[in-house]
């Protein structure tokens, strides 16, 4: 068994969901609903667009790049945000980071 | 009624009261169904078809032992295919590597293993079953390998919460994602053997302190989920986040339940699956509409600024300590009978749970 640390979030973590965490939308409630073992969590819009965006391939800066353009803000604004939003899901072990560690 | 009732979110199946194991607590009721009263498969997949209708994102297939039934593959097949998340809640001491890999295969999302004590000795002086832990522990592993997520569900009473902090042990080294440490409720079988599981005043704050700081040191690490005591608090719970808000209970008959101690309240009757739609009775059943929403609340809860925390807690612990199902939850300090709550009738052995047997003696 791997020993097992919280990851910390930085710019190279490349967040995805683990096989046990679906996110999908619910078409009777008419929103997204991210299913984990016992919970179901409701995540606003600003949350959707990032953890659509979760694939376990792209990097937390491009993640923060892309959300950049599309809602045309900054970067220095929302990278910080974006992060700590990271950080939180991957402590409740709905987001699992892979790839290269800083 | 004035109040709309919105859709239901999560359901528990309990596909069978049939158990290997003979805990103390258990939470079926006292008593239990055989064999030939349980739902044909048909129905049961009619039942999550109507249930995926209705809203529920999530279903608990539970027991008893729900690996029991032979159709359990099926049945997970059915709900993965509406994209429902399953969640397969078992004492796995019957489980092989095989079955786990048909049921990774339908579809089943995660998997809940109960361990009655953290050491061996306990895991089977609680579930009276031979050689449990070590099956429990193969199961677990099977899982792991077979790629599903794995909570460790520990109960805990006065024989093993002086375990708590091996329970966190076992569940880092069988590679859990959660570790639920669930104090017993004491109602049904807990009810009749309170004497001998109600752990001490104690006991309990040493547990909770351990907890808290466990948790703090694990985030990120290990999910702990803390189902704590609540004879030793000062409120009670929001138990199922309220009576028909977004939960319910099908038992292995085919009744649907608000909570799964609700056939303890003997003046509720409750409808089946076989005969009416699941959209009705959610929406319109008695069972249902008579604890929901706040209308129904006397003094002190009617008044009270938590009773959209707490919903004045549970209707079965109000009726068996009360004999009122609607009275304020004696664990709340404002209920009259909360001085009651720890009086404990003489220590006697446990009652072990038989299917069949005519009457238990309270
Ligand atoms: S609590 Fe024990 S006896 Fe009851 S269903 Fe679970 S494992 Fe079986
Ligand atoms: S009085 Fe009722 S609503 Fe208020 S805290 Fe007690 S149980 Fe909850």
């Amino acid at each position: 068994m791997p020993a097992r640390t919280r990851h910390v979030v930085t710019n190279l973590s490349q967040p995805g969901f683990p096989a046990y965490v679906r996110l999908q939308f619910d078409e009777l409630r008419g929103r997204w609903a991210l299913l984990a073992p016992e919970k179901v969590y409701w995540p606003d819009d600003i949350s959707v667009a990032i953890l659509n965006r979760c694939t376990g391939e792209a990097t937390v800066s491009e993640i923060i790049l892309d959300l950049a353009e599309e809602f045309e803000a900054p970067v220095e604004e929302i990278g910080p945000d974006v992060r700590d939003f990271l950080q939180e899901w991957s402590d409740r072990l709905v987001i699992r980071c892979g790839g290269r560690k800083a | 009624m004035t109040q709309t009732v919105g859709p239901a979110l999560g359901m528990l199946a309990e596909l069978t009261h049939r158990c290997p194991l003979q805990c103390g607590y258990c939470s079926n009721p006292v008593e239990l169904l055989k064999a030939d009263r349980e739902l044909a498969t048909e129905i049961w997949l009619d039942t999550f078809e109507q249930a995926a209708d209705l809203g529920i994102l999530q279903v608990h297939l539970s027991g008893g032992e729900p690996t029991l039934r032979r159709d359990l593959e099926d049945l997970v097949a059915g709900l993965a295919a509406r994209g429902v998340y399953t969640n397969l809640i078992t004492a796995a001491v019957t489980l092989s590597r095989e079955r786990i890999g048909r049921l990774a295969e339908a579809g089943l999302d995660h998997v809940q293993i109960s361990f009655q004590g953290a050491r061996p000795e306990t895991t089977e002086r609680i579930g009276y079953y031979r050689n449990a832990h070590e099956k429990k522990r193969q199961a677990a592993g099977w899982a792991r390998d077979a790629g599903l997520p794995l909570t460790v569900n520990a109960p805990i009473h006065k024989l093993n919460i002086d375990e708590v902090p091996e329970f966190v042990d076992l569940a880092l080294e069988l590679g859990a994602q959660r570790l639920e440490i669930a104090n017993v409720q004491y109602y049904g079988w807990a009810y009749l053997n309170r004497s001998a599981l109600m752990p001490g005043y104690d006991a309990v704050m040493r547990q909770i302190d351990f907890v808290e700081k466990t948790r703090e040191d694990l985030t990120g690490i290990l999910n702990i989920d803390f189902v704590t005591p609540d004879y030793y608090a000062d409120y009670p719970k929001p138990c199922m986040g309220g009576w028909g808000a977004d939960a319910f209970v099908v038992t292995p008959d085919g009744k649907v339940l608000p909570c799964h101690a609700a056939q303890s309240i003997p003046s509720l009757t409750f409808d089946s699956v076989t005969e009416k739609p699941l959209k009705d009775i959610w929406e319109k059943s008695e069972a249902f509409n008579r604890y929901r929403g706040f209308d129904w609340m006397p003094e002190p809860c009617r008044s009270c600024e938590r009773r959209d925390i707490d919903f004045g807690g549970c209707r079965c612990q109000a009726f068996a300590l009360t004999g009122d199902a609607a009275a304020t939850d004696p664990t709340c300090t404002k209920s009259p009978f909360h001085g009651d709550l720890r009086r404990l009738p003489p220590e006697q052995p446990i009652r072990k749970r038989v299917i069949g047997r005519e009457k238990i003696d309270a």
